[in-house]
């Protein structure tokens, strides 16, 4: 299984350029393992010291804010493509 | 150099002046940071009097360029006395901020647009445009024409035909986006990493959103240089209830009014509660929902500013409130029947959440309480839509009118001898 993650511009000198990557996660706590031990520098900005999704990212999955499909246990599908939106915006 | 500056609304890194309202360090939002030492003793409300009536009369409070000359009068609305409204909600000292009438588009969002484009000009930017759910769309369009930018604006298919056409009359390019705000506000923080646009309420949104500041500004003044015991404000993304707290803070901080502790009251429609509900169950955080409800100007299932809205709420002292899509046509009706003004349904939030924040006697009777009333009746009188018959015209004639009098009036027929 094949999933795709885009990452935003803030996020990307942290992904050393970075724009975009594959991996085979299958949910967001693995997706989120995965970015850690690829961009060690990533980690803190991905999750709080709880474990928690930070207040100021939104995760995606094809469009549909992650929350909407049960957050952290959501299986992810063969295919998905995976945004990581900053949540600064609007209003 | 100027007094402001952008800085993390989180970790305090302070990031100059430029279009960007993320902090790269911790990834949460920037704000303006002023320098009060410099401006404390240097605005004041003589110096402020002095001045045209509009939101220009508080730049020493507004993120602008340096040299700027506005080219609209902006802002600086009726607060009006609202004494029948008052009787109606139990109440004795009640006021309107009334941006139903702010100028050019008849919306708050007027004020926040002026400030936004005063800086995409000093950065360089040709285009400049948003995500919107209507009245921002309408600013951003008059605005950039009077002001010489291309605006491209996204908006979700299915507004209100006024702010379409009201967005569209401007020469602006309009963007319809099959699905909802929360929605095309992903895909502008997409575009806006793409291409070098001027997205008012994303790259600009740090200085955007000090114009909302001034709505707070105003009240103070109109009350006589005094802040009010209580404010209900409408939420859509949070930010203005946030920044009229962020403007009366300044006002003491400046020694311009007395120091006071105002409650702030959130209002929003239920079909899209995102913040009262928080504010309700005592989260510090959003749980984002799919709106339905008929104030889409308030629309925003996953608000960018909703985690501060509530943080400003709670610490007030103040509350959450929301109610049916009925009760928001309720509101709107009873404004305009009680007051003469005519709101959109944003409106009727704010007045229908009053009027349950005074049952609950969160309000108290004398108290003195502002409502935020945020944009016009005209622009959404689909909301009304079956709510009054047209009745047959009747034919130029005063026998026909005496006719029609006396139905109207129910004279009953004087009884035959």
């Amino acid at each position: 299984m094949t999933i795709t993650v885009q990452i935003p511009t803030a996020l990307r000198r942290l992904t050393a350029g970075n724009a975009q990557l594959t991996c085979s996660a299958s949910n967001l706590g693995e997706l989120f393992s995965v970015l850690d031990q690829q961009f060690p520098d990533l980690k803190p900005h991905l999750r709080d010291e709880a474990g928690q999704t930070r207040r100021f990212l939104n995760v995606y999955v094809n469009e549909e804010d992650i929350r909407f499909l049960g957050g952290n246990s959501y299986s992810f599908h063969d295919g998905d493509e995976i945004l990581l939106v900053p949540s600064i915006a609007g209003g | 150099m100027p007094h402001y500056e952008l800085r993390c609304r989180e970790c305090g890194k302070s990031w100059g002046n430029q279009p960007r309202s993320i902090c790269d360090d911790c990834f949460s939002p920037l704000e303006i940071s002023y320098d009060y030492d410099a401006l404390r003793g240097q605005v004041t409300r003589e110096r402020i009097a002095q001045c045209a009536a509009n939101i220009w009369r508080y730049s020493d409070l507004l993120p602008l360029p340096e040299n700027f000359e506005p080219s609209l009068p902006v802002g600086f609305t009726p607060l009006l006395h609202a004494p029948q409204l008052a009787k109606q909600l139990g109440v004795k000292k009640l006021y309107l901020k009334n941006d139903a009438v702010c100028l050019p588009t008849l919306s708050f969002k007027d004020r926040v647009v002026a400030v936004a484009l005063a800086q995409a000009r000093s950065f360089g930017f040709e285009v400049v445009s948003c995500s919107s759910t209507g009245n921002l769309a309408n600013a951003v369009a008059a605005q950039a024409a009077r002001n010489g930018f291309k605006a491209w604006i996204f908006i979700p298919a299915d507004l209100e035909p006024a702010k379409i056409l009201g967005t569209q009359v401007f020469g602006a390019k309009l963007v319809r986006i099959a699905g909802s705000y929360d929605q095309v506000n992903r895909l502008c923080s997409q575009i806006a990493d793409e291409h070098r646009w001027g997205f008012v309420n994303v790259n600009l949104r740090p200085y955007y959103a000090e114009g909302s500041k001034t709505v707070g500004f105003e009240i103070a003044e109109q009350l006589g240089w005094r802040l009010p015991d209580n404010i209900v404000v409408p939420m859509a993304g949070g930010s203005l209830i946030t920044k009229i707290k962020k403007a009366f803070d300044e006002l003491i901080t400046l020694g311009l009014v007395e120091p006071k502790t105002v409650r702030f009251f959130g209002a929003q429609a239920t079909g899209c509660s995102p913040i009262s509900t928080a504010v309700k169950t005592g989260e510090t955080d959003i749980q984002p929902q799919k709106p339905s409800t008929i104030a889409r100007s308030l629309a925003i299932g996953n608000p960018a500013d909703g985690h501060y809205a509530i943080k400003t709420i709670t610490k007030s002292g103040g509350w959450a409130e929301d109610v049916s899509d009925s009760q928001v046509v309720e509101g709107i009706q009873l404004l305009a029947e009680t007051e003469g003004v005519f709101t959109e349904t944003a409106g009727g939030v704010t007045v229908s959440c009053a009027r349950k924040l005074c049952l609950q006697d969160r309000i108290l009777p004398d108290e003195t309480t502002v409502l935020c009333i945020t944009g016009n009746g005209l622009k959404t009188t689909d909301a009304l839509a079956g709510r009054y018959e047209l009745e047959e015209p009747i034919p130029p004639k005063i026998a026909e009118f005496d006719k029609y009098l006396d139905k109207a009036l129910e004279v009953p027929e004087p009884a035959v001898a």
